[in-house]
């Protein structure tokens, strides 16, 4: 089963919160995380990794269904760089 | 922006305590730590979405010296942006 965000909900009601104020409060906090991104800053978290904003240049593309040729746009993304901690709790070597 | 001062802006923008906003923030990402160590996928509408990938053992080099070092199996966090941070991010 996923992680979603009605189990964080739930979590923060544990911690004696109404389920109210809890689902307000995980609104809060992913609002104030894709604000940070949208300014083109990264979240650095600490345990967990980096959220960074990359900037990617224009360039040729292709439509990998139909073969033909495109022009992609300069764009703005999102990437993930996992902390050594998170990388060795997943392979479970603490 | 870091975890410290994510913790700061949350006590602020939801009117909790320092505490308490530290305690939420710690949840939030231990929660997704051990669900991925499980192996099981997160997923935060509106902000991303995380699976492990499993990748098996191969023979790489080492960038420096050249020499032929073997990659033992591992898992890796994938990342992937949801549809509104996505949209909000770009231009």
């Amino acid at each position: 089963m996923a992680l979603t965000k009605n189990d964080i909900v739930e979590k923060i009601h544990e911690l004696g919160f109404t389920k109210k104020k809890s689902v307000d409060i995980i609104e809060s906090l992913l609002e104030l995380i894709k604000n940070v991104l949208e300014k083109g800053d990264d979240v650095l978290i600490s345990g967990f990794g980096k959220f960074c904003v990359k900037n990617k240049k224009k360039r040729r593309g292709r439509n990998p269904a139909t073969g033909s040729d495109l022009m992609l746009r300069k764009r703005k993304v999102v990437t993930f760089k996992c902390s050594g901690k998170l990388r060795n709790k997943i392979n479970n070597r603490i | 922006m870091n975890k410290l001062e994510l913790i700061s802006a949350l006590k602020t923008e939801a009117n909790i305590s320092k505490a308490e906003a530290a305690q939420v923030v710690q949840m939030f990402f231990d929660s997704m730590t051990d669900t991925m160590a499980h192996g099981e996928r997160v997923e935060i509408r509106g902000l991303c979405s995380f699976f492990v990938k499993e990748y098996k053992s191969y023979t790489g080099r080492n960038p420096k010296t050249g020499d032929r070092v073997t990659i033992k199996p591992k898992k890796l966090p994938f990342f992937k942006s949801g549809k509104e941070l996505k949209e909000r991010v770009d231009y």
